[in-house]
């Protein structure tokens, strides 16, 4: 069994007065790709959002229990945002590079971070392009803008974005609910050769998504962390009645 | 009335609406340059006035005019877009903002003359900065902030927050964002709106008779803290005070200010569809 990278004990999260998250216990080990199902409005983007902290721009947001990545306390006083942020990336569902080109999308955070040698951010942004599967795509064409790309192409330099500060772990927040079918299976794909080096949470929609991508699936429902377990486990045998009422489509 | 022929007053009546605005302004530039032309020469924009006015250029007042649109600018681009960050990016909805909104409308409405006698009392006098470069863009400053926190804010919100979010995931600060992703991609909102406020400004008249405006100078400004002519009061002077000028200088002079001013609201659109172009591909 891989090691734990995320801990999450009795995570509970609140906007104002509602309660959006109920006492959350689930454990991400580290190189596996963890998939978060269940209908709109469970909590899954919420849980997702607490793992680097984006939930913060919500002025109304609250939240207890821990939630340990490490040796570090998320959501501890002490913890530096931008310090975890460097640790664990972020793709977001609707591709949104910088309206710059392709260059200097994936080396602004490099850039940044301090880092100012030429040569060395040329060689990052090869390596992150190459990891996100766009280098030969794009390698002619790096000083263009990055709108010019295609929906798929822009969320994979997104991806090479996140990449490109070396992360531990890369949330992806329905990375492909904008793209087409061929789009999504390239991501997918990447998904898979990324899960080799990074610990991967992602959430989806998509339960045949969830089925081909993922080690693990966790279902919520209503704030409630449903049911927690291995991939094959959660799509053939699960434990709970609910669980299986949505994976096989009686609601959701 | 068939419903077909009512469609068809209806929407006749709103063309000719839409029409009278092109042609009110027609018949106010077609006057203007008709008159204004034939006074223009390269005597009438290099020279002073000579003659108790009544004859010779009015370069002073150009450069004047000039000056006072700079620094305006300089003064009020700073305060309005930091304003407007502030207002957008950093603070949440309260009472405090709510107040910051409010106040900013309210300078919107203040009548000019009032701007001038504000900045009279309190930057000529009370500042003891006299009646100089430095009080008239002052009091214009104060006058076109509004314009430019209103367009600024417009400008930051368009910037989608998505790129914020991007931004922040990938380890920035909040700061960092902002100079970053947020102000380079509002930049052209923020530059038309400044523009577009300060030309405005530039044809005013009100607020810099008590404050910077000089009924005649001979010469140069050469500190701030000198008086300068300036187009809007150097029109009036000529067209009320000095009753044996040649006609054509007023109409000229009126040509000169129109032409900064539309040519400052040319410079806004340029720049606005050269910054659009650039973004995309």
């Amino acid at each position: 069994m891989n090691k734990a990278k995320i801990v999450s004990e009795d995570l509970n999260l609140y906007y104002g007065d509602f309660h959006a998250l109920h006492g959350i216990d689930m454990t991400i080990r580290d190189r596996e790709v963890t998939a978060l199902i269940g209908p709109s409005g469970c909590g899954k983007s919420t849980f997702l959002r607490c793992l680097n902290r984006m939930n913060d721009i919500i002025p109304i947001c609250r939240v207890d229990g821990t939630l340990m990545f490490e040796d570090t306390d998320i959501y501890a006083p002490t913890t530096d945002v931008v310090a975890l942020r460097k640790r664990v990336g972020m793709v977001f569902q609707a591709p949104n590079p910088f309206p710059k080109s392709i260059f200097d999308n994936v080396a602004y955070a490099p850039k940044l971070h301090g880092l100012k040698d030429k040569t060395k951010l040329e060689e990052i942004v090869e390596k992150s392009l190459k990891q996100a599967a766009l280098w030969d795509e794009v390698k002619d064409r790096l000083h263009k803008p990055a709108l010019g790309l295609s929906g798929g192409q822009q969320q994979r330099l997104c991806i090479a974005r996140a990449l490109a500060i070396q992360p531990e772990v890369l949330l992806m927040d329905e990375p492909t609910s904008a793209l087409d079918p061929i789009s999504t299976l390239k991501i997918e794909e990447l998904i898979r050769e990324l899960k080799a080096q990074y610990t991967i949470v992602i959430v989806t929609h998509n339960m045949q998504q969830a089925a081909r991508i993922s080690d693990k699936t966790a279902f919520f429902l209503v704030g409630d962390l449903v049911e927690f377990d291995h991939t094959e486990v959660i799509f053939t045998t699960p434990k709970d009645q609910r669980t299986e009422d949505y994976i096989t489509g009686r609601f959701g | 009335m068939s419903p077909k022929t009512t469609e068809k007053i209806a929407f006749n009546v709103l063309r000719a609406m839409a029409a009278l605005i092109v042609l009110a302004l027609a018949i106010v530039i077609g006057e203007i340059a008709i008159k204004g032309i034939p006074a223009l020469n390269w005597e009438f924009i290099s020279e002073a006035p000579r003659k108790g006015m009544t004859a010779g250029g009015i370069f002073p007042a150009i450069v004047g005019t000039m000056i006072l649109v700079a620094g305006t600018i300089m003064l009020a681009l700073p305060i309005g877009v930091m304003t407007s960050i502030y207002l957008v990016e950093y603070a949440r909805e309260s009472w405090l903002t709510r107040l910051i909104r409010l106040a900013v409308v309210n300078l919107a409405g203040v009548p000019s003359v009032v701007f001038g006698l504000f900045g009279l009392g309190f930057f000529v006098l009370y500042l003891e900065m006299g009646v100089s470069i430095l009080a008239g863009s002052l009091t214009l400053a104060l006058m076109t902030l509004p314009v430019i926190i209103t367009t600024s804010e417009e400008a930051l919100r368009t910037v989608p927050n998505g790129y914020r979010e991007a931004s922040l995931a990938l380890g920035a600060t909040k700061l960092q964002t902002i100079l970053f992703i947020v102000l380079p991609n509002a930049l052209p909102g923020i530059l038309t709106g400044a523009i577009l406020g300060v030309a405005r400004a530039a044809g005013e008249t009100a607020p810099i008779l008590l404050t910077a405006a000089a009924f005649f100078l001979p010469h140069l400004p050469k500190t701030i803290f000198d008086q300068v002519m300036a187009l809007p009061y150097h029109l009036y002077v000529i067209a009320t005070q000095v009753p044996n000028a040649d006609p054509k200088i007023p109409y000229g002079t009126a040509m000169i200010l129109l032409m900064i001013v539309l040519g400052l609201n040319m410079i806004a659109v340029v720049l606005r569809s050269y910054f659009r172009r650039m973004r995309k591909v």
